[in-house]
């Protein structure tokens, strides 16, 4: 039995916030950022979102297309390292909220910035067992990041979320393979209790994001017997807008084919909604027969790499929810007070 | 019914009493009120007092308890009455009934609030516990913003205009300056309250009552008792109370309230009189819209020209119908448990012509008008003279 | 408030389930336990709204309660929903000077408040404008 996407929605706040409003604050020339990090501005949730809210209106919005009665839906999985609550899961609150409950499993995963694309992961097998008929799997952040660290310019708010289903329950797209590359990596990381990340600086590259990433899709490659050139696009978990160029550039693929899914230079890095959110971008904008790459990565470390094939379904089901064009385009500027006080660095006392 | 009069009123100042306690508070209203009936308290066969919320100002609840056993007048029967900002007018009506129906003579009417012993967010919040707790207060409604809601509305149908609204504040605080009881001593302007900061847009600082602490107490007897305590009984010769959705978006109109119109045509109708009767009125004006509203809905003038009428003069102390000559809730403050009883105080005053600088020219018939929360509760009274 | 309170509203907030009269076909929405026009004759039934509508009014709050005073100014609105009954809701994600009476709204899912940085969270409807296109604002 072949799985599918049957779904996918996608989610970005209004509010963005430039590298040159960051860098005035820390006395950098913003030029050596935008250069260094491929990064413009980065989205900021709303003083009302958090990783809750951006996970509910991803999976609304899957919802309407995939077209299926919430109730059908066996499994909701969440990945994210914003969860509002650090004992009370995510999942439930979105399962509630879309109308999934009661008779579902739920749960919150966390794998730093690739918990989503684990939690498609264990949906297919569901799926494919035939313990449940349909699986949702969100990956959303609202990123934290330490006032001053690299991170800042690039952390951002933002989810999507996928529902996986039989490939003949009308899958907008199938999942022709999946295989994942996980080592204990610690090139990023957050304790218990601190608010803020930390990361190896550049130990979070090579090391970390490059050696994972790369292994993954040259596992997949080998797996199905492709090579980059059978595929129209590729999907790498976006840090930053470099990282990703790289990659593609590495495993042999083109500008062109990463363009449809690089979103960072314009959103920044939406942590466990990067990669499914380039995913959706360019489920947007492909067509019946297309082959997408999709790749995540999360620090830890590991990478779960899927192979993709797009299926006619895709015509009916793309205009019934907002495009993630709608969302990038659709944004209020705010300074870097505001800034902190949406994402509580400012808080009143 | 037994025709049912009051014999005897009194109000403490209104204001940030520092000083004054709750129990002080309403010893000393009563006390003003039985000296000015004549009587002994020992006539007194029961009260009904009028709160909306000791237990969120002062964490006291069981008051009728506390203001029997303070006023020195257990074990007569007290009774408290909550419906928010409507209390005392609620209390006022429960009294006469119970003169009306013969099972008391002599009651006491009153009404408090201690709003100053909590910090001023404190009230704000207590406040908003008189909308709907689920759907509107949780949403982040404050109790002015119902009523700028309803403001909003009022200007998109009839083009009533902040200006207007902002005359309703400039009349009542003029008016206040005249009353001894007031809050308010200060003349306002409309550029001033135009300018005043912003509170829930249309309204603004000085479109909205303040938070005032206050008592206020009437005495009811029979109508043909009355004569042994006063030589000008003023008789409640009308009396209507009516509800409404407590949520303000459940209603029909955001321009009217059904509770004060119900209200006001039980009243008129037991009083046998119309609106063009009437030769002065109290009415609710928690915020400048709430009285051009209610004017409206009282049928003081047509829906939609309240603004209009009070722009022309129609409401001031020398116009045609004067409305809230006491200050209004505006000028006079609002204390919410005692605003329904100051506002018979100040109709006991102005008939009887006790109302100094402030008199309202051949005044007989007066009425009152007190709604709860955004209007879920009406009640209107209707006074004459006999002399 | 314990926690039960916010609970048992859980699915109406959070997914507009109000209530319809079998008898009169009257929506009412928040939901309600008896039809006021048909008392004991009518019959309540759930009913999930769209959650679409239009601003009846408006009111932008600058002085908030202790629970909301980080989001001012915000706009209070009330909503007239397409199947009938008016909802209060925070018009979320816009610039004040946006709303006006008519404009068109859907109804989406945020975070109200929350009960202390220890507490709950307390999430539920608010309105979002629907702008016939993206806008960028500075």
């Amino acid at each position: 039995m072949k799985v599918g996407i049957v779904g996918y929605g996608g989610y970005i706040p209004r509010y963005r916030l430039k590298v040159e409003e960051i860098a005035k604050v820390w006395g950098v020339n913003p030029r050596q950022i935008k250069r260094g990090l491929g990064v413009e501005e980065k989205s900021v949730p709303g003083p009302d979102e958090d990783t809750v809210t951006i996970s509910v209106e991803a999976a609304r919005n899957a919802l309407r297309r995939a077209g299926i009665d919430p109730r059908s839906i066996g499994a909701v999985y969440v990945g994210s390292e914003s969860h509002p609550y650090t004992v009370k899961p995510t999942a439930t609150i979105v399962s509630e909220a879309i109308g999934a409950t009661p008779e579902l499993t739920a749960a919150d995963f966390e794998f730093a910035c690739k918990a989503g694309t684990a939690g498609i992961q264990a949906c297919m097998g569901m799926v494919e067992s035939g313990m449940i008929k349909y699986g949702l799997a969100v990956g959303a952040d609202t990123a934290q990041s330490s006032p001053g660290d690299a991170l800042e310019y690039a952390a951002a708010a933002g989810g999507a979320a996928v529902i996986v289903g039989k490939a003949e329950d009308d899958a907008l797209a199938i999942i022709e393979g999946t295989y994942s590359y996980t080592t204990d990596t610690p090139d990023f990381w957050r304790r218990e209790m601190k608010p803020y990340p930390k990361h190896g600086g550049r130990f979070t590259g090579k090391p970390g994001y490059f050696k994972h990433t790369l292994s993954a899709a040259y596992g997949l490659l080998r797996q199905l017997k492709l090579t980059p050139k059978d595929f129209d696009h590729a999907v790498f978990h976006q840090p930053n807008g470099k990282f990703p160029v790289e990659a593609a550039k590495e495993l042999g693929f083109s500008m062109d084919q990463i363009r449809a899914g690089l979103l960072a230079p314009k959103i920044g890095n939406t942590y466990s909604g990067s990669s499914l959110l380039g995913l959706a971008s360019v489920l947007d904008q492909s067509k019946e027969g297309d082959r997408i790459l999709l790749v995540s990565y999360g620090s830890g470390a590991g990478s779960d790499a899927f192979s993709l094939i797009v299926t006619e379904s895709i015509e009916s089901k793309r205009d019934l929810s907002p495009k993630i064009s709608d969302f990038i385009e659709d944004k209020v500027y705010i300074d870097y007070a505001t800034y902190c006080k949406l994402t509580r660095k400012l808080v009143r006392k | 019914m037994r025709r049912v009069a009051l014999v005897g009123v009194g109000q403490t100042k209104f204001g940030e009493l520092w000083d004054t306690s709750f129990r002080q508070m309403i010893i000393e209203a009563g006390t003003r009120a039985i000296e000015d009936a004549g009587m002994e308290g020992e006539k007194i066969g029961a009260m009904y007092v009028g709160n909306m919320s000791a237990g969120q100002f002062i964490h006291q609840e069981h008051i009728a308890s506390l203001i029997a056993d303070h006023s020195g007048l257990a074990p007569i029967p007290c009774t408290r009455i909550e419906a928010a900002c409507a209390s005392g007018g609620l209390a006022l009506r429960e009294a006469m009934i119970a003169v009306g129906s013969g099972i008391h003579d002599i009651v006491v009417a009153a009404g408090i609030e201690k709003m100053t012993d909590v910090i001023a967010e404190q009230s704000l919040e207590a406040l908003a516990t008189v909308s709907d707790q689920e759907w509107e207060a949780f949403v982040g409604a404050t109790f002015p913003a119902l009523f700028a809601l309803m403001a909003r509305r009022h200007m998109h149908e009839f083009g009533t205009t902040e200006e207007q609204m902002a005359l309703v504040a400039v009349k009542n605080h003029h008016n206040a300056r005249l009353n001894a009881y007031a809050q308010h001593h200060i003349e306002i302007t409309v550029d001033q309250v135009l300018q005043s900061p912003p509170i829930c847009s249309p309204l603004k600082m000085l479109e909205c009552a303040s938070i005032t602490d206050g008592a206020a107490c009437v005495i009811l007897a029979p109508l043909e008792e009355a004569r042994k305590y006063t030589d000008t009984p003023i008789e409640i010769v009308g009396a209507g109370q009516a509800s409404d959705t407590i949520a303000l978006h459940d209603r029909q109109s955001l321009v009217n309230l059904r509770s004060t119109r119900e209200a006001a045509k039980a009243a008129y109708q037991m009083a046998g009189l119309r609106p063009e009767d009437v030769d002065l009125a109290e009415v609710q004006d928690s915020t400048t819209i709430s009285e051009i509203i209610a004017i409206e809905d009282l049928g003081f003038c047509k829906k939609g020209e309240g603004g209009k009428v009070t722009e022309d003069g129609m409401t001031a102390i020398d116009g045609a119908l004067p409305i809230n000559p006491s200050g209004g809730l505006k000028g006079k403050g609002h204390p919410i448990g005692a605003t329904g009883i100051s506002q018979a105080v100040e109709i006991a005053l102005q008939l009887r012509g006790e109302a100094g600088k402030r008199q309202v020219k051949n005044a007989e018939i007066g009425l009152t008008h007190n709604i709860g929360g955004s209007g879920g509760t009406a009640v209107v009274h209707i006074f004459r003279r006999q002399d | 408030m314990h926690v039960p309170r916010f609970w048992r509203e859980i699915p109406n907030r959070y997914n507009l389930i109000g209530t319809k009269c079998n008898h009169c076909n009257k929506v009412f929405f928040p939901p309600r336990a008896i039809c006021p026009n048909c008392r004991r004759v009518g019959n309540l039934e759930p009913c999930k709204l769209e959650g679409k509508g239009k601003v009846l009014s408006f009111t932008v709050v600058h002085v908030a309660p202790q629970d909301f005073k980080d989001q001012v100014p915000y706009v209070l609105a009330i909503i007239e929903l397409k199947e009938g009954p008016k909802l209060m809701a925070q018009v979320t994600d816009c610039d004040p000077d946006e709303v006006e009476i008519g404009a068109e709204v859907e109804i989406t899912f945020r975070r109200i408040k929350e009960d202390s940085e220890e507490g709950i969270i307390h999430y539920g409807p608010k309105a979002k404008l629907l702008r016939s296109k993206p806008s960028e604002q500075t």
